[in-house]
């Protein structure tokens, strides 16, 4: 069981989370936020393996990861 | 479920005002996870430079002072002198510390100034538009090298963490990168490494650490990962380019 | 209490090590140097640390980082190397940080001499840096106000969060006069609550002056517009010699200040009522001490170091009701007494008062 948590008020739509989830469940959602973003969404949370890759490489901070 | 990667209390809840995909959030988080690590947050007194890197003043969650453009370390100096057993570190750009700061630079690796320096190097001068830097690579394109940077004219690119490594009184000097889950590991290791080195006072430490401008660059935030990899990181040493013995026993 | 022979830019030194100050940063410069010098030698024993800065621009933005952990903090320098400081300047002024910078005045501009000279002014006066900010500037006249007056510019910085400027020059700074080491005067009690220093048990602090909008930019400056007008009205400072019925008066400051007293004493001599203003505040100019005189005061003449600088600012002081004239020496020279006289005595045609 893991959970990737997409925190909306920081998330730039940047896609590098995208790129670099081995399981490719991120995607770019069509919902926006404050800032007008379209933020990143997590389509199928049962295939997260909680590895966490994403969370590194968002340069914004706004992935937190639960395994 | 624990959760296993938070937002680390180094850092403000104020969202980063950076263009999408710029990696100066990864550096600045990497940083706020050695302080939150260390225990040393509320020890710690940062300097913010004048360009991107100077918003950084709002992020962390340790005091700050902001320096005029370049005076970073000499500002950091003065903060050092006068509380020598606080955290002091200083956050700069390229053209902060390579170019109009250099002297201070130079002179504080030499005096071996008990102080952290972490050099972000995106080869560009990011807030001001994307002008040329002393880093901009050879033949890259910018607003004032619009026909790419002509080396009889401007000279090559400069490789500052080497010209430091030179200098008796710097005690730790690493070239990092942001572009990769592995790499981001090792900028990380890099960054605690100088952290320990002023808590164990043996000197000054700089870490560089090549990150992108997709916005000044003209790529994507992917793209611009893979044009460091493939032409930055050919042309700047990378690794630990200086450790000394006592660096190594820490 | 202690009197000693020393140095006027020695006493500078040892003022501020019985002000507290334990902190200097500088850059040797002619005719400066004996006070990096004199700290150099004489710090260590009270604990205090002298860096000799790879330049002055590091010189001040160390002392700017000092500044911001509430430490008393010093510079010195001279000419060119005062320059070269203007940017750390405006922002020491607008993160409204005390510190004290002493600027041992040689003649400009460019290299120039080193020679006593009053040409920095205009820089001390009006800013010197960019922006629209102001430095409270000192000018003592002999040894032991360069003692007093730097203890009390430490006082000064630390109650107006301001920078404080000393400007003397290189005859002071050279001259040994005895000095009377009288006690530190009780200091003010001083707000910390800005400083930087960790931020245990706190929010964090910033110590920083960028104003991300057009809106907080104007805050800003209206707020030291009104920190510069209380200045100006509370720490104005000026001696005044013989102008209780003074139909003539000299305004001048530091050497030249002290050079018209004796013109004055030889005016009087001569039947002529000639008084002495003598700014010790230059920034605030004191504006107050021309009130009394302004309006039957025949005729003034300011004695500078320079092209002609303070002038502009003793006309603003009387408004122009009678006429100012200037005498000057420049390049390093300094005018005696009897040439000030006789320049007086021409510009007023006065020579025909009998000798008494």
């Amino acid at each position: 069981m893991a959970k990737v948590d997409i925190l909306e008020k920081y998330c730039k739509s940047c896609g590098l989370c995208i790129e670099v989830c081995p399981k490719k469940i991120l995607e770019i959602g069509d919902k926006t936020n404050a800032k007008g973003y379209f933020t990143v969404i997590c389509k199928d949370q049962d295939k997260c393996i909680g590895c966490a890759l994403c969370a590194t490489v968002c340069p914004d901070v706004a992935i937190e990861v639960y395994k | 479920m624990e959760k296993v990667f938070a937002r680390t209390k180094g850092l403000t809840d104020v969202s980063f005002s950076f263009c999408p995909g710029c990696t100066h959030g990864t550096i600045m988080r990497l940083i706020a996870e050695v302080l939150e690590e260390l225990d040393i947050i509320e020890e710690t007194i940062g300097i913010s430079p004048v360009g991107c890197a100077g918003f950084c003043q709002d992020f962390f969650s340790c005091d700050f002072v902001g320096a005029p453009h370049g005076r970073a370390q000499a500002v950091g100096i003065g903060v050092k002198r006068a509380l020598p057993d606080k955290n002091v570190f200083t956050y700069q750009g390229d053209g902060d510390i390579a170019a109009i700061g250099t002297q201070h630079a130079i002179h504080a690796a030499a005096r071996g100034e008990k102080i952290t320096s972490i050099m972000v190097n995106n080869a560009i001068y990011g807030m001001t538009g994307g002008q040329m830097a002393p880093t901009t690579l050879e033949g890259m394109k910018t607003s004032t090298s619009p026909y790419g940077r002509n080396v009889s004219v401007d000279g090559l690119p400069m490789d500052f963490p080497k010209l430091i490594a030179n200098l008796e009184g710097a005690v730790y000097v690493a070239s990092v990168s942001v572009d990769s889950p592995k790499n981001i590991a090792q900028a990380k290791k890099a960054i605690k490494k100088a952290f320990q080195v002023q808590q164990a006072g043996l000197g000054f430490a700089l870490v560089s650490v090549l990150s992108t401008c997709p916005t000044n660059w003209g790529l994507s935030p992917v793209d611009s990962l893979k044009w460091l990899r493939e032409n930055m990181m050919p042309v700047y040493e990378m690794g630990e380019l200086k450790v000394t013995e006592e660096v190594k026993s820490l | 209490m202690e009197k000693v022979l020393l140095k006027g830019n020695e006493i500078i030194g040892e003022a501020a090590i019985r002000s507290g100050c334990r902190l200097f940063f500088g850059y040797p410069i002619t005719p400066s140097t004996e006070v990096v010098e004199y700290l150099s030698k004489h710090f260590p024993k009270h604990g205090g640390t002298v860096l000799q800065a790879e330049d002055e621009i590091g010189a001040i933005n160390m002392c700017y980082g000092a500044a911001t952990t509430g430490s008393r903090v010093m510079t010195a320098s001279s000419g060119p190397g005062i320059s070269l400081k203007q940017e750390g300047l405006s922002f020491s002024a607008a993160a409204e940080l005390p510190m004290v910078i002493v600027n041992v005045n040689r003649c400009g501009p460019g290299l120039g001499g080193l020679g006593p000279a009053q040409s920095d002014y205009f820089q001390s006066v009006k800013g010197g840096g960019h922006g629209d900010y102001r430095l409270i500037v000192l000018a003592p006249s002999k040894a032991q106000e360069l003692y007093d007056y730097t203890m009390e510019a430490f006082d000064l910085a630390d109650k107006h969060r301001n920078p404080v400027l000393i400007l003397t020059d290189g005859f002071l700074g050279q001259t040994m006069e005895p000095v009377v080491l009288k006690d530190r005067p009780k200091a003010p009690e001083i707000d910390r609550s800005w400083t930087v220093g960790g931020c245990k048990g706190r929010e964090k602090r910033i110590v920083a002056s960028y104003s991300l909008t057009n809106e907080i930019g104007e805050a800003n400056n209206l707020r030291w517009e009104a920190k510069y007008k209380d200045i100006q009205e509370k720490e104005q400072r000026w001696e005044e010699f013989h102008t209780e019925d003074a139909e003539y008066l000299l305004v001048s400051y530091g050497t030249t200040g002290r050079i018209c007293k004796s013109t004055v004493l030889n005016a009087r001599k001569k039947g002529i009522k000639l008084g002495l203003i003598r700014p010790i505040t230059l920034w605030p100019f004191p504006e107050k001490a021309f009130v009394p005189h302004k309006d039957r005061v025949k005729g003034i003449v300011t004695v500078e170091l320079n092209t002609g600088q303070m002038i502009e600012d003793v006309k603003l002081a009387v408004e122009c009701k009678m006429p100012v004239e200037l005498y000057r020496r420049q390049g390093g020279m300094l005018p005696t007494e009897h040439e000030i006289l006789d320049y007086l005595e021409d510009r007023f045609n006065l020579s025909a008062v009998e000798e008494v």
